[in-house]
């Protein structure tokens, strides 16, 4: 990549109307200036940003260990004794207490967005975007209670 | 602006500028936003009882037996492999945005879309074989 920027750069303009093709291949579109790794963390919003962006991580890393729960409780009562020794520990519940709260933060900035995603119409006119975030935030309590109480009443 | 300017910069305050701005397979899109959606609903609650309330006895953990009743539920089966595979597939596509626009990982594209979309495909599949076999 380097290389054929510098390619690029290195590559003179014609001379009258005419170009080549060999000039038109290589010339510059537009000048990229190469950006560093951590560019983000001078700020606090572009820090905000990739922390969002990184909640993708936990999200999958917690939707692998349900698989690892389901593959347990498949195995039979004592392997589910263990997961469950395995989860009361300190350490255990120091990780799914970060996991959480990274999880929380998906969830907000997520229903903070839906009305960016997408716009509702009734009756030719737009539903405010504060409504569908409200509405989100309810729809996410009374979602939570339901699977909770199924779970503990199981 | 930027564009005119070529500087290949992000503006966090305008969250419009998230990664579906940026990409155009809509059928990725659609999975990322459905797993977006349901693991922002369903993932915290499960978290917080499995791997708090009830280690910190807050509830009691429900029997063998009952749970196992309920994973086998075809409705529950349902659930879990939506939730499973769906949030699998959003960790996919948001990543691979990530290391491109966090990273500046764009010129490694074919080795990131590879290990994202096919991580994802095989998780959905063991998810699947162990669901079906509980």
């Amino acid at each position: 990549m380097a290389e054929s920027d510098r390619k690029e750069k290195s590559s003179k303009p014609p001379l009258g109307k005419e170009r080549s093709a060999r000039y038109e291949k290589f010339r510059p579109r537009r000048y990229r200036s190469r950006m560093p790794i951590f560019w983000w963390i001078s700020k606090r919003a572009y820090v905000h940003f990739i922390v969002r962006e990184l909640t993708s991580l936990f999200v999958a890393g917690y939707a692998l260990f349900m698989v690892y729960q389901l593959y347990v409780i498949r195995q039979g009562a004592e392997a589910y004794e263990s997961l469950l020794a395995a989860l009361n520990t300190p350490l255990s519940i120091t990780l799914h207490s970060i996991c959480f709260l990274v999880l929380i933060f998906h969830s907000i900035t997520w229903f903070n967005l839906a009305p960016t995603a997408m716009t509702l119409k009734v009756g030719g006119k737009r539903i405010p975007g504060s409504l569908i975030i409200i509405v989100n935030f309810l729809m996410w309590i009374v979602l939570s209670i339901a699977i909770g109480w199924l779970i503990l009443s199981a | 602006m930027a564009d005119t300017l070529g500087i290949n910069c992000y503006e966090p305050e305008n969250e419009k500028t998230m990664s579906q701005s940026k990409n155009n397979d809509p059928f990725w899109w659609t999975l990322f936003g459905a797993g977006g959606t349901i693991s922002a609903f369903f993932l915290p609650i499960h978290i917080a009882l499995t791997g708090i309330a009830i280690p910190l006895g807050l509830f009691e953990m429900p029997g063998f037996d009952g749970l196992l009743e309920l994973v086998r539920h075809p409705l529950s089966r349902i659930y879990l492999f939506a939730v499973i595979s769906l949030s699998l597939f959003h960790w996919a596509h948001r990543f691979r945005y990530t290391l491109y626009d966090g990273l500046q990982l764009k010129h490694l594209e074919q080795l990131i879309v590879v290990f994202c979309y096919g991580g994802a495909t095989v998780g959905t599949a063991m998810s699947a074989y162990v669901i079906l076999s509980l």
